[in-house]
């Protein structure tokens, strides 16, 4: 090993790991806590003090997906015999599947809302990039500061105005109404970090494609967009976390058809009163596919979240 | 490669004009590029915001669609302004905004300062520390409240398990001394690690070759801190600022989500306040023209701001 004055000592590093995972455990145990709850019993749930070690069920799970009604021991033997684990499950508790909750619903919005906008966010937005990149824009500079600008409006004073377009519009509570309205949100985003991206690659390709006789448009398409594939994948991958997790708009201006799952978790209560199993089951499935991405996308993290501010 | 004549012309010209001669100018690509942005964000941003003003100097109700319209100048302007209750949630949001900072930015710079020992496995515990930021504070928040349930709620009980005493004797989103902490405590955890992010990338960018020549000089390792790592780190520092101030005075999905506001008016931000008054009390004009005051501070503000980071930047 190589000597440096500048590396720390071992046993300053090992100082400093031992601080850094103390503070990772307890930053995670909120985190494997929601994950828990989502296999426990209501009564383990709410038991005192908190349970650690439990009997994993999936009740929670259960719970989630289906409508029930309690109902008294004599209408419950007249029933015939449950004929599925769940069915058996709920009828433990005392209660019979009235039908399926709306949580399948309300996740499907989110999926065709989220990918829709997502979609719609990076061909407007890789074109936008890619003309600030390479091209003269006259007031370049301003164009791209209203861009960002959009991002400083607290969505709740937007929302007033918006309320009212889409009321005028018919695009209240629509799934098209939410895509394009977080396509607006996204695009300084993606605007943003994909100039960056395009910044990166050399200007040379292109030129050399345009002497080789390409066009504009197939220099861009066969030459741009495959070297900017990372990063269009990556502003991509932010910009549907950021209409997967968004909740003023989406409480706002959905409530039946185009609701997403983030204000629909927290309504989720059960027979008498909150089911805290099926919240969290609710939170881990919805959470989960976040997490995912966050792995995939650690080494971009930065720049996704500083507006391409930061490059490391 | 294809030899048109097509081609050879345009080689043999002069770039400018060997564009014109394969199709489009760049000019006119560059519009056809930029415009449908541009349009959308028109529609979606600024045409709204122009009519929030127009509405702010109106008596307009969203739910008497049918009344008549009066002008009333600046009179809604007037009555935010003089009113106390703004006030108070000014307050509340400045708490939150101010304590939320100071609470990341230190364990989020002493975080980034371990993390960049570089220590055996230093990407992995990275990545798990950056989970709780990722995730939708509307449904995080929901779960805080149970996570704050006296008795049987895990902070209570981590709490008092190292102080001592009833996990059931206090509540905090319950009590109108603790309700403000708990939001900063909930904010706090799922927002440390952009901060922590950000100072690691500010004091990855920090050459050795500074940190050898101060070592030359025998500098000690506490006067390097002070007189390289800090000033190195602060365009850094301050760029994570900006980002949580704008985010934080915007703040509403995970506070409305665990306190709703109360107890009280105690966690009553600007937000949650607007939320209220457009949309449960419907006083359409009176909120546009406390949205139009809440976005020309955020402007004013971080526009000063920027100015003071390109300061320092320069430096």
């Amino acid at each position: 090993m190589s000597f440096s004055v500048t590396e720390p000592s071992n046993r300053t590093k090992w100082v400093a790991g031992t601080a850094v995972v103390l503070y990772a455990v307890i930053t995670i145990l909120p985190l494997m806590w929601i994950i828990a709850t989502g296999f426990k019993s209501p009564a383990d749930s709410i038991s005192y003090p908190p349970k650690i070690l439990f009997e994993p069920t999936l009740e929670g799970y259960v719970n989630l997906f289906t409508q029930r009604t309690r109902l008294n021991e004599e209408d419950l033997a007249a029933l015939p015999p449950p004929e599925t684990w769940y069915d058996e499950m709920v009828r433990e508790q005392g209660q019979v599947i009235t039908g399926a909750s709306r949580y399948g619903e309300r996740f499907m919005n989110s999926v065709i809302i989220g990918f829709g906008s997502t979609f719609l966010c990076m061909v407007l937005g890789t074109a936008a990039a890619y003309a600030f990149s390479r091209f003269r824009v006259p007031l370049k500079d301003d164009l791209l500061f209203f861009i960002l600008s959009t991002r400083m409006m607290p969505p709740i004073a937007v929302a007033i105005p918006i309320f009212l377009m889409f009321r005028q519009l018919g695009l209240n509570d629509t799934h098209l109404g939410m895509i394009l309205l977080y396509t607006a949100v996204n695009l300084s985003l993606s605007v943003w970090l994909l100039k960056g991206f395009i910044d990166e690659i050399p200007v040379e390709y292109e030129e050399a494609a345009l002497i080789d006789g390409y066009t504009r448009f197939q220099a861009f398409y066969k030459v741009v967009l495959p070297q900017a594939a990372t990063g269009i994948a990556s502003t991509a991958i932010f910009c549907l976390i950021f209409a997967w997790n968004e909740y003023a708009f989406a409480v706002l201006l959905t409530s039946g058809t185009a609701q997403t799952a983030p204000p629909f978790i927290p309504t989720i209560i059960g027979v008498g009163g909150k089911d805290w199993p099926a919240v969290a089951a609710g939170a881990t499935i919805f959470l989960v596919p976040v997490m995912v991405f966050t792995i995939l996308l650690r080494k971009h993290l930065l720049r996704g979240i500083t507006f391409g501010a930061v490059r490391k | 490669m294809i030899h048109t004549p097509m081609d050879k012309i345009a080689k043999a010209t002069p770039e400018p004009m060997a564009r014109k001669v394969r199709g489009l100018s760049d000019r006119t690509i560059a519009w056809i590029f930029v415009a449908p942005s541009i349009f959308l964000l028109l529609a979606v941003n600024i045409f709204p915001l122009i009519w929030t003003i127009r509405l702010s100097f109106t008596n307009y109700k969203v739910n008497r669609p049918n009344r008549e319209i009066d002008f009333v100048g600046l009179r809604n302007y007037e009555r935010i302004l003089t009113d106390s209750d703004t006030w108070m949630t000014m307050q509340a949001t400045a708490h939150f905004l101010i304590w939320t900072i100071v609470l990341q930015v230190l364990i989020g710079f002493a975080l980034a300062y371990l993390l960049n020992m570089k220590f055996k496995g230093n990407d992995m515990w990275t990545t798990i520390i950056v989970f709780p930021m990722m995730l939708s504070p509307a449904v995080v928040g929901n779960f805080w409240t149970f996570l704050y349930q006296p008795q049987i709620g895990l902070f209570n009980y981590v709490v008092t398990f190292f102080t001592g005493g009833d996990p059931s004797s206090f509540s905090m989103i319950g009590d109108v001394h603790l309700a403000p902490w708990a939001i900063v405590i909930a904010d706090t955890w799922m927002w440390t690690p952009f901060v922590m992010l950000i100072c690691l990338a500010g004091l990855r960018s920090i050459p050795d070759s500074i940190y050898e020549a101060a070592e030359c000089d025998r500098a000690s390792k506490w006067r390097q801190f002070w007189t390289i790592t800090i000033p190195m780190a602060l365009p850094f520092l301050m760029l994570a600022v900006l980002f949580r101030g704008i985010e934080n005075f915007k703040m509403f999905d995970l506070v409305v989500q665990l306190t709703g506001g109360g107890p009280g008016n105690t966690t009553t931000l600007t937000s949650i306040d607007l939320k209220r008054e457009a949309f449960e009390k419907w006083r359409t004009g009176y909120s546009s023209a406390y949205a139009v005051i809440l976005f020309v501070t955020v402007f004013g503000l971080a526009s000063i701001y920027v100015k003071a980071l390109n300061k320092v930047k320069e430096r």
